[in-house]
């Protein structure tokens, strides 16, 4: 009964897409040896060839189809080649980076549950992207939302889609946004660690990828999204964010402060001994995160060119700077410059950097380093001791107030400069100055933001409390997570 | 038959082994403990977190001798396991009733 319903819907589908594509079109033109050199040209500086905006002409980089008319492009060689190791690298911030920066800071009991759920995430959320996610985030729809054209990897192959980059495969552009969407979540894990409920964190994440991320991460990089200023003409609001400021660090870092709240404090917290159970898997985790962030940053440019090179510089000062300035910051204040804070000031300047790292010069990078050393410092130290809250690893101290100020400092010292896709819709708000109209831009992004992770978060975190609750009982936390939710322990002996 | 129990430095106990060695004493056994006297523990800080650590790591030293030789060990011990700084350790001494040795089972001095 079924079979034969879905057959026919197949086949009127297709027939309405051939009559759809049948349009009568005039038969493309061989491309001249100009043309060709001028395609190739296009290779190398990373623009379009003639056919991808030019329906009268082919071209050699790609294909037509002689009854549609409609052309193929090519994916280039070396854009690919930079996408997919791009890709590699976000992942390996998240497996093994963010799991050993995490896992090492947790007490012995619990590496396992944190490790545990960042794997969780990273098989979930490719399921979720795959089915719709990448769909609902850059296939066009409406402005805060995409629709569902790219359900199931539908036409997501390896010819470019040329609303991202002329050069690069679909499918890889889509598994490299794939990797954003896995490490997002798992930032999360850092502030509810050591007292979450594997079931709670499972169904918590799913919803919050559909409530807070996906919507996100089309209204800031859809090409028809609200917050695009770069790219979509019509954005309502002109803001930037080069890779991820608003999309990775602002919704997870204030999500983890709201889910913190919600979850409450762990038992015997401000009695007990928390410290990290091994501060070396934590340095070590430190070195895989910077590594992987050139991916993740430098990747976001989605083309090895001029602006990838310019972001690839910016992080790399920015976080240096800041990976200096927070132990010394300690060793003034404290007396001591720590391990820990060596690594927790490379992670702020990695965070910080990020919304900035495309759009920036190599001066307002060390800027951003500077502030980027101190003031997620100062939140971490003093802030949390006023008002008491168990954010455990800090996600909300380095993710959530760097990306914020991330965001802030993009809008102060994006120049034109640094990045020429600027002058293509944002003229007038990029006039190089401090206070150029940019910053009002970003203020608005900023309040979006924090206006979706903050309620989104509050209704899924009671929901799934509604559901399955949030905690395990004390007797599951004081045994620890590991032996107790996965029947494993990090270390015997 | 008396047992010396000597709590140490961790980083001295090089020293104290080859002290002993000189005076041809050819067998210990040595744990790694915890504990606190005076010196009491010290604060470790991650981030804002602060933490008192009462236990501190130690090297307990045990040694079963005749007793015409407890003195020289003893002497042995305290002079190379001293910095004159807080948290030098003890050295405890008792009398042990009887000694066997497994393999052989010989009793008493010829045990040791």
């Amino acid at each position: 009964m079924k079979k034969p319903l879905f057959l026919f819907l197949l086949t009127a589908s297709l027939a309405a897409g051939m009559t759809a594509a049948a349009a009568p079109a005039a038969q493309r033109a061989e491309p001249t040896l100009e043309q060709r050199v001028a395609d190739l040209e296009a290779y190398v500086n990373n623009g379009s060839r003639g056919a991808d905006t030019n329906t009268a002409v082919n071209s050699k980089l790609g294909s037509c189809d002689p009854k549609t008319n409609a052309f193929t492009p090519n994916p280039g060689p070396g854009p690919n080649a930079w996408q997919m190791i791009s890709a590699a690298l976000v992942l390996f911030m998240t497996l093994p980076g963010l799991t050993l920066f995490y896992g090492g800071l947790v007490r012995r009991k619990n590496v396992l549950s944190v490790m545990a759920q960042c794997l969780l995430l990273t098989g979930l959320v490719t399921i979720l992207w795959y089915i719709c996610g990448y769909s609902l985030v850059f296939h066009k729809g409406n402005s805060v939302l995409g629709n569902l054209g790219f359900a199931f990897f539908n036409h997501v192959d390896s010819s470019p889609n040329t609303d991202y980059s002329y050069w690069v495969s679909q499918n890889v552009f889509a598994i490299y946004q794939l990797m954003f969407a896995i490490i997002t979540p798992a930032l999360i894990i850092g502030a509810i660690a050591e007292r979450m409920k594997f079931s709670a964190v499972f169904l918590f994440m799913t919803l919050w990828m559909f409530i807070v991320y996906f919507p996100q991460a089309h209204m800031v990089w859809g090409i028809d999204g609200l917050m695009n200023g770069v790219f979509n003409s019509d954005a309502k609001i002109h803001a930037i964010d080069f890779a991820g400021g608003t999309v990775v660090h602002m919704t997870s870092g204030w999500s983890a402060l709201v889910l913190c709240l919600i979850l409450g404090k762990r038992l015997g917290f401000g009695k007990e001994n928390f410290s990290p159970h091994s501060m070396v898997l934590c340095m070590v985790g430190t070195g895989m995160l910077w590594v992987g962030w050139y991916g993740f940053n430098a990747g976001s440019a989605v083309a090895s060119d001029v602006i990838a090179a310019n972001a690839f510089t910016t992080t790399t000062l920015a976080t240096a700077v800041a990976s200096f300035v927070w132990p010394m910051a300690e060793w003034f204040f404290r007396g001591k410059p720590s391990v820990l804070g060596f690594c927790s000031g490379a992670v702020a300047g990695l965070v910080v950097i990020t919304p900035a790292c495309g759009f920036v010069t190599p001066g307002g990078a060390m800027l951003i380093g500077i502030c980027a050393g101190l003031i997620p410092w100062f939140f971490c130290y003093k802030v949390k001791a006023w008002f008491g809250y168990d954010d455990a690893l800090d996600t909300f101290g380095v993710h959530a107030v760097g990306g914020t100020i991330g965001a802030l400092l993009t809008g102060i010292l994006a120049r034109n400069a640094a990045n020429a896709n600027l002058a293509l819709n944002l003229k007038s708000f990029i006039t190089d100055t401090p206070l150029q109209r940019l910053v009002i831009e970003q203020l608005k992004a900023i309040g979006i933001t924090l206006a979706l992770a903050i309620v989104g978060t509050t209704v899924i975190a009671y929901t799934v409390k509604a559901v399955m609750g949030l905690r395990p009982s004390e007797e599951v936390e004081s045994i620890g997570l590991d032996l107790a939710e996965h029947e494993e322990e990090g270390y015997h002996g | 038959m008396k047992k010396i129990e000597a709590i140490i430095k961790p980083f001295k106990l090089e020293e104290v082994k080859d002290a002993l060695s000189q005076i041809g004493i050819e067998g210990m056994t040595v744990s790694e403990v915890k504990g606190f006297g005076r010196q009491k523990g010290h604060t470790e800080i991650y981030r804002g977190s602060e933490y008192k650590v009462d236990f501190l790591p130690k090297i307990k030293i045990e040694i079963v001798l005749p007793d015409a030789r407890v003195e020289s060990a003893v002497k042995a011990i305290v002079s190379s396991a001293k910095t004159g700084k807080i948290g030098d350790g003890k050295v405890f001494v008792s009398d042990v009733e009887e000694i066997i040795r497994i393999r052989t089972e010989e009793k008493g001095d010829d045990a040791i």
